[in-house]
């Protein structure tokens, strides 16, 4: 039984891997569709860069320009549907690897990195209710590519049962809010990499991606950004938290330094740190983007490098 | 938007703050301590302070530390003599006590104090004010909308009041240049919400810090059939807290009866020999009380006493019985052995330094289930006791009990040893299945594996201030999404009267911080309120 519900699990992995890659394909070439769109009436360029130096009305036109409006994102949407597609197959690889496993499919590195990104390109789809933020799909389903792709290679073990020290409900709620908080850091620095080749642009550095004048300014992506980001950083704290009454219970004390815990103490203050350079004179734009953008180099550091190198009481990636 | 409640370099304070500025000429040491404390108190200084404080934990991930990590830093040591003295300088091992690490969060909070109290103390005040007056302009600001009424203008403020205060706001009626309005506030909870925030991290770091203080952990390993008592002598290692006393030693007794490992019996199952679950069952006394049968499992913690009693470790810690050639027993007791791999292959020393002619020291090699590797070594391939074996090297000689220094229960110093059976010596390694009993060499006498009880290796942990750091922590959360998530607005509704008599409403509001929801909630606002008037909304 076992077996059967793990081919299952490991074949709508590579299904939803193979679909994610024409989406990506297809997200990709909406971004270069765009430059091609915005090069025919070169006005439109310039007429952004006078509207970043303040006025507000004209960065909201910036938002929808005409032209590729009406020829409608015909790229854009099949890579969505895909998108959409390919993430019901990796969620369904999840679900079949908790069968077959009998709990949560997050109890070693390959299944934090099945239901992780699964998490991630769910935050993704989620969040365009709210707001149209589908040009962030190439970063977003390439992310995900990548991360699945190195999890089959390299972080693939076989379903085996729980040690003691995993076996709590805390394993349920803190690697679920904290997989969950990544997604958001996730869209978070995408958001601030496109506002810093916005600010680029505008500051007159010249920046080869003519789709840019396609996307939001500056200002509201990094708006975007500090919202995603804020949700990120709740479920972050609240991670920390559960994981140290979680601690108190395995190991007997709630905080030791491990290096885990160091780790998930360092984002959490860089987060920290940028919820406040957004609100300190002079560090509001590109500095407090960098910020958003090292913390989430620093999550997918404590994923990876603390994960697999670190020597530290979390010894749980199963490799 | 002036506001007073935060430091002068947040991005909400006015940016004409020339008067902020220190005047040079005018600094005596009062203006010293003024200007320093400014800077403290900055947004900028906290920000700094934040991510020096997220570089300054990285070290600490990167070598081990003493606290985490002992035989990590010893074992660090010997294979870095040259940078090891300079870390060690550093306080690199025990980074966060280091001076260093202490002194960036240190000022961090006095920092946060610095900030916290004054807007508190503002916050306070805005509290019992009421909502601000009227703007003249309403058309400057955010999400303004006009309608023209044919509503009596003072009727519409009235009616406007209730809105606003139907859906939460505090509101207060003003007339500027002839036109009655409304103004209202809410979301006060936000502030409240971040002062919570700032103010319940101190509480966690005080809570920590008395905690540490006052508390204690203490190691101990217990074999089955024997107890733990909560007194110093009992344990193998204790740490106090800097502030500890005897009398936070609250006096209990845990017998380890019996210890109940489940491993993975399917022999198909590749996860053969892995460990289910671990039960440790135990009777529990305190003073003036009946016995009391409990488990102790990984997840599951024993409280007795105020104190919490956890299952860290395990293993097999076999009886060894010696006896002198005449058959009397010199030593027969469990020594518990180290476990080195997940099949419980266990490393254990013995020391015998009274009774038989020798002092004799044995270091022993433990196998549950003993297998032929294809090398001819020994080697345990199932962690439960399948085929126990022991193999044992005995060394006669002085073991150097007697010096006066304490000596690791663990290591057996084989220098000044000399080796009687084993690989070095002309006697071959001893080898003893459960119940099996063999001479020692030269007439030393015999020994004799007598019995495989279990081991549990157990921390007694006591931290009097753990629930207050839980209470702070929750309300470090709580603060958070108070903070960030209830919006801080001021609406307006005025009514102009017009030349010719006609009412124009006017609705506008005003935003403290992010809050992508203004328009929308002027919009409506306008929709309620022109509504509960009667007004005909034409598109
Ligand atoms: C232990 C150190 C600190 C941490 C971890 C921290 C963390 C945070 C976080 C997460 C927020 C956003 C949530 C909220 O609005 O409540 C925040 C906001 C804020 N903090 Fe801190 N803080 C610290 C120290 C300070 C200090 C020293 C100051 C004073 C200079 C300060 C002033 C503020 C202000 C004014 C805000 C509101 C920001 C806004 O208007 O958007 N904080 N802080």
């Amino acid at each position: 039984m076992t077996e059967t519900f793990v081919l299952y699990s490991n074949i709508a992995v590579y299904s939803a891997m193979a679909i994610y890659t024409i989406a990506f394909i297809m997200f990709t070439l909406d971004l270069a569709r765009r430059s091609a769109a915005v090069a025919a009436p070169a006005e439109v360029g310039s007429t952004t860069r006078a509207g970043q130096l303040g006025s507000t009305a004209l960065l909201e036109k910036v938002d929808a320009p005409p032209a590729v409006a009406a020829k409608g994102p015909r790229y854009l949407r099949a890579a969505f549907a895909l998108t959409v597609f390919g993430w019901a197959l990796h969620v369904g690889a999840a679900i079949f690897r908790g069968v077959a496993a009998g709990r949560v499919p997050w109890a070693n590195m390959f299944e934090f990195t099945l239901t992780a990104t699964a998490l991630i390109v769910g935050v993704f789809l989620l969040v365009q209710v709210w707001q149209d933020l589908r040009f962030l799909g190439s970063f977003v389903v390439g992310f995900a590519l990548i991360a699945l792709g190195v999890a089959t290679t390299n972080f693939y073990v076989d379903v085996i049962p729980l040690p003691p020290a995993l076996q709590s409900a805390w394993l349920v709620i803190h690697v679920f809010v904290a997989s969950l908080g990544t997604g958001f850091f996730a869209l978070g620095a995408a958001l601030s990499i496109v506002q810093l080749l916005q600010a680029r642009r505008a500051a007159g550095k010249a920046v080869g991606l003519r789709f840019l004048d396609t996307l939001p300014g500056a200002d509201k992506l990094e708006n975007l950004a500090y919202r995603l980001i804020v949700v990120g950083f709740v479920l972050w704290t609240f991670t920390l938290i559960a994981g140290a009454v979680w601690a108190e219970r395995a190991w007997g004390r709630y905080w030791g330094w491990d290096t885990k815990e160091v780790w998930t103490f360092i984002i959490w203050t860089i987060f920290a740190g940028y919820i406040h350079a957004r609100a300190t004179r002079g560090w509001r734009g590109s500095r407090s983007a960098w910020l958003a953008i090292i913390g989430f180099g620093a999550v997918v550091f404590n994923f990876t490098v603390v994960n697999l190198f670190f020597k530290g009481l979390h010894a749980y990636s199963g490799l | 938007m002036t506001d007073s409640s935060r430091p002068s370099d947040h991005y909400d304070s006015s940016s004409s703050n020339t008067g902020d500025k220190i005047v040079q000429p005018r600094l005596g040491v009062v203006g010293y301590l003024r200007f320093f404390w400014r800077m403290l108190t900055s947004m900028r200084t906290a920000l700094f302070l934040l991510l020096l404080l997220a570089i300054a934990a990285i070290p600490g991930s990167l070598v081990p530390q003493v606290s985490s990590d002992p035989n990590g830093v010893i074992q660090y040591k010997a294979n870095n003599p040259d940078v090891a003295p300079i870390l060690e300088n550093l306080q690199v091992f025990t980074t966060y006590s280091s001076v260093w690490f202490s002194a960036i969060y240190l000022l961090l909070f006095v920092s946060l104090i610095g900030c916290v109290i004054p807007r508190t103390k503002h916050h306070f005040d805005a509290l019992r004010a009421r909502p601000p007056k009227t703007p003249a302009n309403l058309a400057r600001l955010e999400g303004f909308t006009s309608q023209g009424s044919a509503a009596d203008a003072e009727a519409s403020i009235a009616a406007g009041r209730q809105v606003l205060k139907r859906l939460g706001y505090r509101t207060e009626l003003y007339t500027t240049g002839g036109s009655p309005s409304v103004s209202a506030e809410r979301g006060y909870l936000r502030e409240t919400g971040n002062l919570v925030f700032h103010s319940a991290l101190i509480g966690v770091l005080v809570a920590v810090g008395l905690g540490g203080g006052f508390g204690y952990t203490g190691q101990r390993v217990v074999v089955e059939g024997y107890a733990l008592s909560n007194s110093l002598a009992s344990y193998d290692s204790f740490n106090p807290g800097r502030f500890f006393t005897d009398a936070a030693l609250q006096p209990f007794s845990v017998a380890l009866d019996t210890f109940v490992p489940t491993y993975e019996e399917d022999l198909t199952s590749k996860a053969l020999g892995q460990v289910l679950d671990y039960t440790a069952n135990v009777t529990t006394m305190v003073p003036g009380g009946q016995p009391e049968e409990s488990t102790i499992k990984v997840n599951e913690p024993l409280a007795i006493a105020g104190t919490q009693v956890y299952l860290l470790g395990n293993g097999y810690a076999p009886v060894i019985t010696v006896r002198d050639p005449d058959g009397n027993v010199v030593f027969s007791q469990p020594t518990a052995f180290l476990p080195q791999d997940a099949n419980l292959f266990s490393l254990g020393i013995v020391k015998i330094p009274d009774g038989l002619e020798e002092q004799i020291g044995i270091r022993a090699l433990f196998y549950p289930t003993a297998v032929l590797t294809d090398l001819g070594t020994l080697a345990s391939s199932y962690p439960d006791l399948v085929n126990p074996q022991l193999t044992m090297e005995v060394y006669t000689g002085d073991l150097g009990l007697d010096n006066g220094q304490g000596s690791n229960a663990y290591a057996l110093d084989t220098d000044s040893l000399t080796e009687i059976a084993g690989r070095a010596a002309d006697a071959p390694t001893i080898k003893l299945g459960l119940g099996d009993s063999i001479d020692l060499p030269n007439g030393l006498g015999s020994v004799e594996l007598t019995a495989i009880p279990r081991f549990a290796s157990l921390d007694v942990h006591h931290d009097p201030a753990q629930g207050w750091v839980l209470l702070f922590a929750i309300l470090v959360l709580a603060g958070l999404v108070t903070s960030l998530f209830i919006p801080r607005r001021r609406m307006w509704i005025k009514a102009v009267n017009g030349a010719d008599g006609a009412v124009t409403l006017e609705y506008a509001g005003l935003a403290r911080g992010d809050d992508p929801g203004l328009n929308a909630a002027v919009a409506e606002i306008a929709a309620k309120h022109l509504d509960h008037i009667g007004h005909k909304v034409e598109s």
